[in-house]
């Protein structure tokens, strides 16, 4: 079920959205006088070969097409699908294949901004919302990399103790609030403010920003990721500068 | 698992992440960056009361092949799996920056080649695991946007499982070991969340046949098939740079293609005899039986080339 009261928070300017295959959507809108390209999954749908492969197709069509129209994501995911049939065809293909062609459009010319309304776990996550240039969490977004039982479970800690951690530190906690201090969600959206359009048209106008990825930056700012930001930068200068005056001698 | 013809040379599996690139590079060329000497450890694994790693399990350099120059980042599958964490993240995804930001300058490099040994995210500090194995896909990207092949080497003890399995999918040249396995969800996890009846990850030749190294090279997941010694990954190392396909809309087009046919073909196959009878392989039920030797030739006659990625 495609999500009608987002869509319409979203694009009050009038779409041609409509369902596709795979419990995915797809169509068209108007942001600020502009034709935007909108693409989604819904109905909490674990990502398996056959929905990597609609989205996927259907980015690569846009970018064929050369418009440089934006590309706005509307994310309702689970995990990956896990069967045994899945990854013995090669579930990290078709899940590379997905994050690999979102991101070709972000270098060609396509503003790509995701906003997760549902949930999007581990692999699903990482090839559809986290690979957009800008990720927004609105009403009901609820993104994680495993839910705490299931990290219980691997890490033999007891619920509960988890539980306590998971409160002084957000580094392995799910929801949005964690995740945005990693610096993985750039805003959070309120439906009811009535603001969703205007922000996304905002967002959509910050277009043609340099390709690079601040979201270690982001989340060292916000404190969610204390460490990232400033390791990547002194293994990047020690192999970008001659060796001879490199830090790590 | 081993070959008997290669037991006397230094086995990859067993081998130890640091073992593995002296092994791969030209001896004495290795510069580590950001070596256990500096001490950048996990600030997260106190709170679980785990030893921290001096290098997080995760070494990242540049040094030579045949006097060409590579950027290398290994990752330690003996300590806390491999996997991707703040620290052991933030130095791959900095090698890779470093690597495409240096591409044509005197400091540039001809390849990257990682050696993954990973379960994927530390659960300890899952999202900064998560953000870290999205960081690596976008910078391998980049590398390859900027003309530089990455080159995946597969047949650690951990495999490249979770995020691993996509970042292993995003380079331009897979290269894997019987020993190798590749996967996004492991059969652990798929038995703990659906049943033993949807995968035994006890029956261990069925984890093999749907994982591990030979069935990802005939299927497509991996381009380039070598016996489990360090030799043999280093010579596949050093020929792979040159034939890699270049980061584009065409490359992703014809993945488009090559990933929907396999789902025509084999989408209602249950294991992979069936697939591999589908596919007109002689013996499909003793893939996993044939020696090293006859299933290399297998391979070279079926000329099995799988070029976009």
């Amino acid at each position: 079920m495609m999500p009608d009261e987002l869509i319409s928070a979203l694009f009050p300017q009038g779409h041609t959205i409509s369902p596709g295959a795979e419990n995915t959507f797809s169509g068209q809108a108007r942001v600020a006088g502009k034709t935007v390209e909108v693409l989604g999954i819904a109905d909490s749908t674990p990502l398996g070969p056959e929905t990597a492969l609609v989205l996927a197709g259907r980015v690569l069509e846009i970018v064929r097409l050369r418009s440089g129209a934006p590309i706005v994501f509307l994310i309702d995911t689970a995990s990956q699908r896990m069967t045994r049939r899945d990854e013995m065809l090669g579930l990290n293909e078709y899940l590379a294949h997905l994050a690999k062609s979102i991101t070709l459009a972000g270098v060609s010319g396509h503003r790509t901004v995701s906003v997760l309304y549902g949930t999007a776990a581990a692999g699903a996550f990482i090839a559809t919302a986290l690979s957009t240039q800008t990720m927004v969490a609105v009403d009901g977004a609820h993104p994680s990399v495993m839910d705490l039982p299931s990290i219980a479970r691997v890490t033999k800690l007891p619920l509960d103790v988890l539980t306590e951690k998971a409160k002084e530190t957000p580094v392995f906690a799910p929801g949005v609030a964690p995740l945005a201090a990693t610096g993985a969600v750039s805003e959070v959206w309120k439906i009811s403010d009535r603001q969703c359009a205007e922000r996304l048209a905002a967002l959509l106008a910050e277009g043609g920003q340099d390709d690079a990825d601040h979201r270690d930056v982001l989340g060292a700012s916000r404190g969610g990721r204390k460490m990232a930001a400033d390791v990547a930068r002194r293994v990047e200068a020690a192999f970008t500068h001659d060796a001879t005056v490199s830090e790590a001698r | 698992m081993i070959p008997k013809n290669v037991m006397s040379e230094p086995s990859w599996y067993e081998s130890s992440a640091r073992a593995r690139i002296e092994g791969l590079l030209d001896s004495g060329s290795f510069e580590e960056i950001l070596p256990p000497q500096s001490r950048v450890m996990s600030p997260h694994l106190a709170l679980f009361d785990l030893p921290p790693a001096f290098d997080d399990g995760m070494i990242v350099g540049r040094g030579q092949i045949d006097g060409c120059p590579v950027a290398v980042a290994a990752q330690e599958g003996q300590f806390m799996g491999g996997t991707f964490a703040e620290v052991s993240g933030a130095k791959l995804v900095g090698l890779l920056r470093g690597v495409a930001h240096s591409a044509g300058t005197r400091q540039g490099v001809g390849a990257v080649l990682l050696l993954l040994d990973t379960g994927g995210v530390r659960l300890q500090e899952a999202n900064a695991g998560e953000m870290a194995v999205s960081e690596t896909i976008r910078a391998i990207i980049d590398v390859r946007r900027a003309g530089v092949p990455v080159i995946a080497l597969i047949g650690g003890r951990a495999g490249a499982f979770g995020g691993g399995g996509l970042v292993t999918a995003c380079c331009s040249h897979v290269v894997i070991s019987e020993q190798g396995r590749i996967s996004v969800s492991g059969p652990e996890v798929i038995e703990t969340n659906k049943g033993v009846e949807e995968f035994d990850s006890r029956d261990r030749a069925l984890v093999w046949r749907v994982t591990g190294g030979r069935s990802r090279v005939l299927l497509g997941g991996a381009d380039s098939y070598v016996k489990g010694d360090v030799g043999s990954f280093r010579k596949a190392a050093a020929q792979a740079r040159n034939s890699t396909p270049s980061f584009s809309l065409e490359t992703l087009e014809r993945e488009q293609e090559r990933l929907t046919e396999r789902l025509k073909l084999y989408g209602s196959c249950h294991d992979t005899p069936e697939i591999w009878r589908i596919a007109g392989l002689p013996e499909p039920e003793g893939i996993a039986d044939m020696t090293e030797d006859d299933f290399m030739s297998l391979l070279a006659k079926e000329g099995l080339h799988h070029d976009a990625r």
